[in-house]
């Protein structure tokens, strides 16, 4: 089974480090933990949920992507839009989610921002700049064109980003939003997380070269590669693509190098992943990387901070799920509602 | 006889079509390493080889595409759509090339698309939908939706020894419910034929696919009161089985038209239709549908429970009908 | 140091015979002498059966690749390749009822203009959705693969196809399995209206090439020796094994869109300028010049082709239209040879 990674031979820990022209107060180092936390925990929870059939439907995990999906939304400012693929619950955490609100969805409760009506990250609200996402992957591209569009038409200092797997790239939309985007030099940011794997599809038989981002000079428009295990690396890149969009340079396609540390889902062993390359990947777990990060700069003044911080998560995970459990399920008559706007 | 789940049937029919003829292969994502989300096809790459079990990128207009370009140049491929809710992704390629390319320049496309249609999973909008209406009126297609074992083997192995393209539609929710000992010889399933279930002079139900169940089910708590349903499974939804739909119309004189595709234009209506036009002297009522109501599919279970038919409301509809 | 003549200066890899060069000379005339016929005096006199796209300064593309078909080998032309029916034996006769709705042209009325094909010649017939030939081709490509054979498909499309999705599609599918289709891009400068910057951000398609990890090639569409070379490359190359490639010709659309445009929206002097680049003209001063041709023989070429299309109108007026019971035949197989 071919492998696009090789594995790491050396013992050296997978160290991060603070990207150049990055600068974060401490407020935001810990915010960046905490949301990386608040992801870990509340798909833990979910999967037990799951276990105890509690969550109905599909559950996919964003276990190893948390750092790509917290830092990239972290970057994002009042006004701009933004999307989740299946494994972005990080960034909707992000961009003000609460965990009793994906419980609720996640749970098929009436609570739930869908009332019950689609499942998982399929949801959103306009006015809070968060789209829900179709099953059909990539297809959020051409969508996103036409929201930054918007923004261009009406001279809004904004941008719209949302989130494709590496095999997503491989669909109609992709190609027709990115090039719809950049002959018209649109403020729409894609990023590419390419995680090794399309279920059991590997890379190397979703395209043809090692690297995606090269496509990026395809479509004529910037593009760059980036350690999505680094959150901070996450929060720089999206953070200066952002700047180029608003500066009217046109779209940005990212490239995050990752890893889907489970299956494509949660009744998937993803056995067709060969062991070399899952243990080099746990190596580089974003969130054990910040952890050790924030103790070895001392960002952290003890380590009861970081316990705290996670002591808080559990308790209002424990307190999102009790809420969820007791909720009632939709009422049938809700069948019938918001078909059409009337 | 063995006995053979209804998704084992689907994989055996693929398997024997493999083996006897060389030119029948199977593209897809996740078909080959993994083989298939449903394991349709697994161990067919290990018996097969990757150049006739091809792990596809995700691009389900290619995978129809290559499909009609494998088969201008004499091969039988079977498409695999992961969820047959992704069809709509390669709608152009099904409708715009594949259907009319025998019609314009006499060139067969002998292709195969297949995948699980259906809810009751809790799948949610994207992974329960029936799609034979979008491709219902196109001519150049054919559709069809086994409810049986048997049925499922018999007509995927009809499908893919037909020279024209064929939809295929296997409901993901009788996967493993539905057994059956199925013979061991090689055996056929005819596109356009219905099949009648269950006999009965009262009342007929004209359905297919996962919906045939309900009706039988229907048909027994009936039958308690002394209602005789005679319910028709369609197996083939284009070309329709006119006759078999007229005679059992002409029988019973009492109809109901069911499926789990919504109400609106559904394929229902015209079943309904040919029957109000070439049986109107026989009928003692109005032809009833039964379907879900125009919605997406819900995905939490109250919701989707309410959306689709239920036993209790077809022997409610059924009785309604037989006292008119 | 001396200054060679242009014409003893090697500037190609590959270079046809002089056969082979007075061979594509008589298509490349052909081709305009058929299509100006059907559009500039059969269609404005009303003797076509709707739509007519011709392919005016862009012989060059379709003979200097389709030179290189082997019987055996597939092609799917799109709506300016008529080059590639010609040259595969298909004869202008079908072709003209083809554009008359008769029942002898090659869709049997069924479809009209370049929307043909015929299986027993290997040519695909496209579709008006641009770009789904694309992963047709890498279909074709994909059993020559699996059946061990030094087949090849051709594939054409212009460069606003480039933006479908099918396209993208079709060419990934085919970079990932190695397969052996080659793919021409036509680019004309315009999409109907749209020109070159309002279909992509980039200058050439050819840049796309690298992202799918396969050759790509910028080549003057209207040097038919320059498209010879490059398309005998890419031939090459798909037949031994080294998978697919893009080949893109820059030429210019010298008409409309289709017969009834005008074209207004192009700026007169791109046509002033490309004019002066007709690939026909260039080549034949060429040939005269090497000494393969004289004015004399090109002269008699000329009447040739006319005598060929005066043959072929006249056959064409005499076949029947289809009747109108056929209208529901084959729509499904009847039984009969495919």
């Amino acid at each position: 089974m071919e492998s696009m990674v090789k594995p790491s031979t050396s013992e050296t820990p997978y160290t991060l480090t603070i990207p150049a022209g990055l600068a974060l107060d401490r407020t935001s180092y810990l915010e960046l933990y905490y949301f990386m936390a608040l992801n870990r925990k509340l798909e833990e929870r979910l999967s037990n949920l799951y276990r105890q059939n509690q969550v109905v439907g599909g559950l996919y995990s964003s276990l190893g992507q948390e750092g790509c999906s917290v830092g990239s939304a972290y970057a994002l400012q009042r006004g701009d839009f933004f999307a989740p693929m299946i494994r972005n619950l990080g960034g909707l955490l992000v961009r003000g989610v609460e965990p009793q609100q994906v419980m609720g969805q996640y749970c098929a409760r009436a609570i739930g921002p869908t009332g019950g009506k689609d499942l998982n990250v399929h949801f959103g609200w306009v006015d809070r700049g968060i789209v829900s996402p179709i099953s059909m992957l990539a297809s959020l591209v051409p969508v996103f064109a036409g929201i930054a569009l918007e923004m261009k038409m009406k001279g809004k200092p904004n941008v719209a980003l949302t989130y494709v797997g590496d095999g997503a790239t491989s669909t109609t939309d992709f190609h027709e939003g990115m090039n719809f985007a950049a002959v018209h030099k649109l403020p729409l940011i894609i990023i590419v997380e390419n995680n090794g794997w399309a279920y059991s599809t590997p890379t190397s038989r979703q395209f043809n070269v090692p690297d995606f981002v090269v496509r990026a000079e395809g479509y004529g428009c910037y593009g760059e590669m980036f350690d999505g295990n680094n959150v901070m690396t996450a929060l720089d890149v999206t953070r200066r693509a952002r700047e180029r969009c608003v500066n009217g340079e046109g779209p940005v396609l990212l490239e995050a190098k990752t890893f889907r540390r489970k299956g494509h889902a949660e009744h998937d062993d993803a056995g067709y992943v060969p062991a070399e390359e899952r243990a080099y990947w746990e190596k580089r777990d974003p969130l054990d990387a910040y952890r050790r990060f924030l103790d070895m700069h001392r960002i952290v003044e003890t380590s009861s901070e970081i316990e705290e911080i996670d002591t808080r998560i559990n308790q209002m995970l424990d307190t999102a799920v009790d809420e969820a459990l007791a909720s009632p399920f939709p009422d049938p008559s809700t069948l019938m509602e918001n078909v059409y706007g009337d | 006889m063995a006995l053979t789940t209804y998704v084992d049937a689907i994989k055996e029919g693929i398997w024997e079509e493999m083996e006897k003829d060389d030119r029948v292969f199977v593209l897809g994502e996740d078909v080959g390493i993994y083989g298939g989300a449903f394991k349709v096809t697994k161990g067919m790459l290990d018996k097969f080889g990757p150049m006739r079990v091809i792990d596809t990128p995700i691009s389900e207009s290619a995978i129809v595409g290559a499909a009609i370009g494998a088969s201008l140049v004499g091969m039988r491929p079977v498409c695999e759509m992961q969820f047959i809710d992704f069809i709509s992704c390669a709608f152009d390629q099904i409708v715009n090339f594949a259907a009319k390319c025998r019609y314009r320049w006499n060139a067969g496309v002998p292709i195969v698309v297949r995948g699980p249609c259906g809810g009751g999973v809790h799948g949610g909008p994207f992974h329960s939908q029936n799609p034979e209406a979008y491709f219902f009126n196109v001519p150049g297609l054919k559709i069809v939706c086994p409810s049986t074992a048997y049925d499922a083997k018999g007509l995927i192995k009809a499908a893919i020894r037909d020279p024209d393209p064929v939809l295929y539609f296997e409901h993901k929710y009788l996967y493993r419910r539905i057994k059956e000992d199925l013979p061991t010889d090689d055996f056929i399933v005819p596109i356009g034929k219905a099949a009648l279930r269950r006999e009965g002079d009262d009342l007929s139900i004209i359905t297919y696919g996962a919906m045939v169940y309900k009706a039988l089910e229907a048909a027994d708590e009936l039958a308690k009161d002394g209602i005789e349903v005679e319910v028709l499974d369609l197996r083939t939804i284009l070309p329709l089985d006119e006759e078999a739909i007229l005679a059992t119309a002409k029988k019973t004189s009492k109809v109901i038209v069911m499926h789990e595709a919504t109400m609106t234009g559904g394929p229902g209506g015209e079943v309904v239709a040919r029957i109000a036009q070439k049986a109107f002297e026989y009928l003692d009522g109005p032809i009833v549908r039964i379907a879900p109501p125009d919605t997406p599919v819900p995905y939490s279970p109250p919701l989707e429970e309410a959306f689709l038919p239920q036993v209790k409301d077809i022997v409610a509809t059924a009785r309604k009908l037989a006292a008119y | 140091m001396a200054t060679e003549p242009a014409t003893k200066r090697p500037r190609f890899t590959h270079v046809p015979s002089d056969k082979t060069k007075l061979e594509m000379l008589h298509y490349m005339k052909l081709v305009r002498e058929i299509e100006d016929r059907i559009e500039r005096k059969l269609y404005r006199q009303g003797r076509i059966v709707g739509g007519v796209y011709v392919g005016l300064g862009q012989e060059a593309i379709s003979v200097g690749t389709a030179i290189h078909m082997e019987k055996d080998d597939v092609v799917a032309p799109s709506h300016r390749d008529m080059g590639v029916f010609l040259m595969r034996g298909i004869t202008s006769r079908r072709i003209i009822a083809q554009y008359m709705g008769r029942r002898t042209g090659l869709t049997r009325g069924r479809d009209g203009n370049m929307h043909m094909g015929d299986m027993n010649y290997n040519v695909i017939a496209f579709v008006s959705h641009l770009g789904d030939n694309v992963p047709v081709a890498a279909g074709c490509a994909l059993v020559f693969k699996q059946r061990n054979q030094k087949r090849v498909a051709l594939c054409y499309n212009g460069e606003g196809a480039t933006s479908r999705g099918d396209w993208h599609e079709g060419i990934n599918f085919a970079s990932v399995h190695k397969l052996p289709v080659v793919y021409f891009v036509n680019n004309n400068a315009y999409a109907y209206s749209t020109p070159i910057h309002l279909q992509m951000a980039i200058e050439d398609v050819a840049m796309r090439a690298p992202g799918y990890g396969i050759p790509g090639e910028v080549v003057d569409g209207n040097d038919i020796l320059a498209v010879y070379d490059a398309a005998k490359r890419a031939v090459d190359f798909a037949r031994s094994g080294g998978g697919p490639s893009l080949v893109e010709f820059k030429t210019f659309r010298m008409t409309g869109h289709s017969a009834h445009d005008d074209a207004g929206y192009v700026p007169p002097e791109l046509f002033e300028e490309w004019k002066r680049k007709d690939p026909i003209p260039r080549f034949e001063k060429q040939l005269i010049e090497e000494g393969v041709l004289t004015e004399k023989r090109r002269d008699e070429m000329q009447m040739e082709c006319v005598k060929i299309v005066d043959d072929a109108v006249d056959w064409a007026e005499t076949q029947p239209y289809p009747a109108a019971e056929e209208v529901t035949r084959d729509v499904y197989y009847e039984g009969q040879e495919s």
